[in-house]
């Protein structure tokens, strides 16, 4: 971390002068530059939140009205089987990305990391989806799975005469179409990290555990994924918070159907919001859905700035 | 010659028993081959793509020598060293350990340990795993693994620090615990590439005299890279001045000093640096004379090591500690007057520099020297301790 | 004492021997091969049923190449393929994507690399605490933030405009371009900036002068990041441009998912390959500096 230039500098300058300029315009400039951000972290991403939340204890419908009714909104919320199934798709979808993109993209970067021949060719294949937007995503895996003309029609070519693949219009099913298309895309992102931080190990920690007669095994998993707990952790809150955003491919992939099988939470708001005219409802489901952010984002924050004071002191 | 055939033999004939730790096979054949060269390079090349980083290069190494490997960076020193170690694979050549040559052997089949400049110790775990998990792995018994950790933890003092993590031990205690962990190997041959500089100036002192005596007390072979030349000096039975890939010189740090076999060892070693005059030679009766301007040294003891020509043009090389002034100039052989243009105390001495005959050289003085910038002096130079170069570099 | 072993070279010698065909590379490049496969094969057959006619499209094999390769896929989706209610294509959506990126692009990357350096050097009491409300922004679901923007864009009569995406885009770009840019003037030194004071620059001819010229590179690296971000939204294209100024990507999901009429696969492939054109070029020729925007964005300073 650089030392700020500090105040006291600024106040000997101005004292050297003779006269001290009023507070408020010292480091004036810097002040004026940082007018954007300031309007964006308070009126942008406090003042909206906080609104948010305001009204989600409304009964609004189409337009915001401050009639209260408590935690109505919530109860219906929770009692609407559509928002359950958006819950129980989220965690689907969540519990198969992380354990899948962390352990492929791992994997995929321990394989980039063994010095082998086209490095660059592979890494650019497993990183292209994550280039593209989750629409052209969703729409290409929708293609792909077409019961009728997708690779369910090769491999009945082959010889499979009668084999369905119909996930697309499975009820239970469709979500894991959305996660194979999730993976497609955002796996990349998780190797080129990994390949990240195992470039970042020292040199010196591979050298003594070859002179050590350690198996590389054994010094991935007891040595080197221990020394990137970081990497893996910052990874998890990306991934996490993706995980909870996550609307385009859906909309692009299934629309959430069939029949609302494969709903979630941030359809689930747009919908009631833009489509069913139903504020209090929408902005309910956001508030749930902020909470479930803060629950992932306060230990990990916590975690973070803890450390980086250890070190400091240290 | 033939106990190395025949282990070689041996070792090439047999697949290594990961189960049984090296130390104790390398114990066996030391037996056998008690008095063979510790480490032996023979005609060993190392190339990345088109770049020759070590070129045909061959080294001995006898058992329980300390060897200093020392060059400016780039010179191949510690890519020798992870040749050795098997860390590198090698374009050309052979290396021998205790007689057995190693050349294509993994790391852990060499009888080596070796220590890393960056420390490298294992960060989630504490010392007392760190020490002991290469031992696991090679699947020794518990109680043994027990004894020589503490043995180990013994004899570098870090018995209390066994529980610790390596996050929170100071630099000295992490690069003991780092010698602990090729300790513990039980080896014949350590390798340090570069251990103490990543350490403060007063830490480096103390490690260092330490590290002699762990040299004195085990007797092992060590083989130790750095670009301090102090190190180097201290430390080694032997250095190697290494220069471009090849070594230039290996020899006791008396001989290095005192007998450099070319220019650049001469210019390397040494703190201030040797001074150099260019000159010519030149034969006045049968007496040889150096000649630089009007300067005139004569060259009646020195021992030639090559035939010298009359008119050949050379540098001589003096060191600053046989250049004088004051009262004990006039006793030596060749005085002249010049002035000074810069005084250096550097505590323990102080330096002079001067201008002759267009060099830039260096003087050590006394301390007590009471000599200004700017004032006029009178040098005497020792021509007994001079060297001569060649224009090409070698010594003449 | 020293025995001479250097007679001839028995044994071993010279680089050890290197099986091409190991147990270790046949799992290695087979199980990157395996991936490559998987990886690539959507692109494949994005790109081969774009140029096959529709009556093969509909016999065939989606993997087989085209017999007989056609663009006339391409000409429908750039120019009468139909959204809804209207037959224009995509190229509609194209040119309404460039008119929201150009100005977001730029408008968000000038605040914020003067934010960044206003951060690292011009600190001053409650920026950090600003900073810190900003990254924290950058992981709210957008969701609750979408209505009262709404609000706020009728107000100021910017809702359903061109001029209203651009603003959400600067505002939600913020967070990893003010983080990008703040990271990377961090780790200038600070005695350049200290040497420039006493020469008696002030903030903004240090900016334009001094790290301007020095920081091409991660603007770079911040202009990548905005363009494959923003030609790849959906969201806040879909709600706050306004119907006749739909992005790419909503036209794409338009055309692609309208309920009726005779499904175009070709067509749909070529248009879904016309909208990831852009960003793909994008990753293609920067290379390197694609990774390290994500990677920058990603992992904190």
């Amino acid at each position: 971390m650089k030392e700020p230039v500090s105040n006291s500098e600024v106040a000997v300058k101005s004292a050297l002068k003779g006269r001290r300029r009023p507070k408020l315009l010292r480091n004036l400039a810097a002040k004026i530059a940082a007018v954007p951000m300031i309007l964006v972290a308070l009126v942008g991403f406090v003042g909206c939140s906080v609104w948010s939340i305001f009204y989600s204890f409304t009964s609004s419908k189409s337009l915001p009205k401050e009639r209260f009714v408590g935690f109505a909104q919530y109860e219906r919320l929770f009692d609407s089987s559509r928002w359950q199934t958006s819950v129980e798709n989220v965690a689907i979808y969540g519990v198969c990305s992380l354990v899948f993109s962390l352990t492929i993209g791992f994997l995929l970067a321990v394989a980039l990391d063994q010095k082998i021949r086209f490095e660059n060719t592979f890494r650019t294949i497993f990183l292209y989806p994550f280039a593209l937007s989750f629409i052209v995503t969703g729409l290409v895996w929708q293609w792909l799975l077409n019961a009728e003309f997708g690779i369910a029609q090769v491999i009945r070519d082959i010889g499979f005469s009668g084999f369905e693949m119909n996930i697309l219009s499975n009820r239970e099913y469709a979500i894991y179409a959305i996660v194979i298309a999730g993976l497609w895309q955002g796996t990349g992102l998780v190797m080129a990290l990994m390949l990240a931080g195992l470039r970042g190990i020292d040199q010196d920690i591979w050298k003594a555990s070859r002179v050590d007669g350690i198996p590389a095994w054994r010094t991935y998993l007891f040595i080197v994924i221990p020394m990137m707990k970081p990497v893996f952790i910052t990874t998890l809150v990306i991934i996490a918070s993706g995980i909870v955003k996550v609307f385009d491919l859906v909309v692009a992939l299934t629309a959430g159907g069939p029949g609302g099988s494969s709903e979630l939470p941030a359809k689930y708001v747009y919908d009631y919001m833009f489509g069913r005219a139903n504020l209090g409802q929408a902005l309910a489901a956001s508030t749930v859905m902020l909470i479930t952010v803060l629950i992932i984002l306060i230990p990990w924050a916590y975690l973070e700035f803890s450390q980086k004071r250890n070190a400091k002191h240290g | 010659m033939s106990g190395e055939k025949v282990s070689g033999e041996k070792l090439h004939g047999e697949k290594l028993d990961g189960e049984k730790l090296d130390g104790e096979k390398l114990d066996e054949e030391k037996v056998s081959s008690d008095s063979v060269t510790s480490v032996a390079i023979n005609d060993l090349s190392l190339s990345f793509g088109s770049v020759e980083v070590l070129k045909s290069l061959n080294l001995e190494v006898e058992q329980g020598e300390f060897i200093v490997l020392l060059g400016p960076s780039g010179c191949g020193k510690s890519t020798l060293l992870n040749c050795i170690a098997g860390l590198l694979d090698v374009t050309a050549g052979q290396i021998f350990i205790n007689g057995i040559n190693v050349t294509w052997e993994e790391p852990k089949d060499r009888g080596i340990g070796m220590v890393f400049q960056s420390y490298a110790l294992y960060p989630q775990m504490s010392v007392e795993k760190n020490l002991s998990f290469g031992l696991k792995v090679a699947g020794l018994p518990k109680q043994q693994i027990e004894e020589r950790v503490q043995r180990a933890a013994g004899i570098l003092q870090i018995e209390s620090l066994l529980k610790r993590k390596p996050a929170a031990l100071s630099g000295g205690q992490r690069q003991r615990v780092a010698i602990g962990r090729a300790l513990v190997r039980d080896v014949d041959v350590f390798l340090f590439d570069e251990p103490l500089s990543n350490l403060d100036a007063k830490l480096r002192t103390d490690l260092r005299v330490e590290l002699k005596r762990l040299h004195q007390r085990l007797g092992n072979t060590m083989i130790y890279v750095t670009h301090d030349q102090i190190e180097a000096l201290t430390l080694a039975d032997r250095i190697a001045i290494m220069k471009d890939g090849l070594i230039q010189q290996l020899d006791t740090p008396h001989a290095i000093y005192n007998q450099p076999s070319n220019r650049f060892v001469a210019g390397f070693i040494g703190s201030p640096g040797m001074n150099f005059i260019d000159g010519v030679l030149e034969q006045k009766s049968d007496r040889w004379v150096f000649n630089a301007g009007d300067i005139t040294i004569p060259l009646t003891d020195y021992a030639f090591l090559q035939n010298p020509q009359s008119g050949q043009p050379v540098e001589i090389g003096i060191r600053p500690e046989h250049m004088f002034v004051g009262d004990a100039a006039q006793g030596q052989a060749v005085v002249f007057s010049c002035e000074a243009d810069l005084v250096e105390p550097m505590g323990a001495d102080t330096v002079l520099w001067t201008t002759i005959a267009g060099n830039s050289l260096t003087i050590r003085t006394d301390s007590e020297s009471t000599v200004k910038a700017g004032d006029s002096i009178d040098v005497g130079i020792n021509p007994n301790r001079a060297l001569l170069f060649t224009a090409t570099g070698e010594r003449l | 004492m020293v025995k001479s072993i250097h007679e001839g070279m028995q044994g071993p010698h010279g680089p050890k021997p290197k099986k091409s065909l190991s147990a270790r590379n046949i799992v290695l490049y087979g199980f990157l091969l395996v991936a490559a496969f998987y990886w690539l094969l959507p692109l494949y057959v994005m790109i081969v049923t774009s140029l096959k006619g529709l009556p093969e499209v509909r016999m065939g094999n989606i993997f087989s190449p085209p017999m007989e390769i056609t663009f006339e896929p391409w000409i429908k989706a750039w120019d009468t393929a139909c959204t809804g209610l209207y037959c224009e294509g995509l190229k509609v959506g194209f040119w309404n994507s460039v008119k929201i990126l150009i100005p977001s692009t730029v408008i968000s990357i000038a605040i914020a690399s003067v934010n960044g350096y206003a951060l690292s050097f011009w600190r001053f009491k409650g920026s950090e605490i600003f900073f810190t409300i900003l990254l924290f922004g950058a992981f709210i679901p957008y969701q609750v933030m979408l209505y009262p923007l709404v609000i706020i864009l009728r107000e100021l009569g910017l809702f359903s405009s061109l001029g209203g995406v651009v603003l959400i885009h600067c505002i939600f770009g913020m967070p990893i371009l003010t983080l990008l840019f703040r990271n990377y003037f961090a780790s200038v030194p600070e005695e350049l900036f200290k040497a420039a004071r006493v020469d008696g620059a002030g903030f903004w001819r240090i900016f334009a002068q001094i790290m301007l010229p020095m920081s091409l590179p991660i603007f770079v690296v911040a202009i990548i990041l905005q363009v494959t971000g923003i030609w790849n939204d959906f969201l806040f294209g879909i709600i706050y441009s306004g119907t006749t100024n739909f992005p790419m990507t909503v036209q794409l999901n338009n055309i692609v998912n309208t309920t009726q009429g005779v499904k175009e696969y070709n067509v749909n492939m070529a248009a879904t390959l016309l909208t990831g054109a852009l960003p793909l070029v994008v990753y293609f020729i920067s290379g390197k500096l694609f990774v390290r925007g994500i990677a920058a964005g990603a992992v904190k300073g």
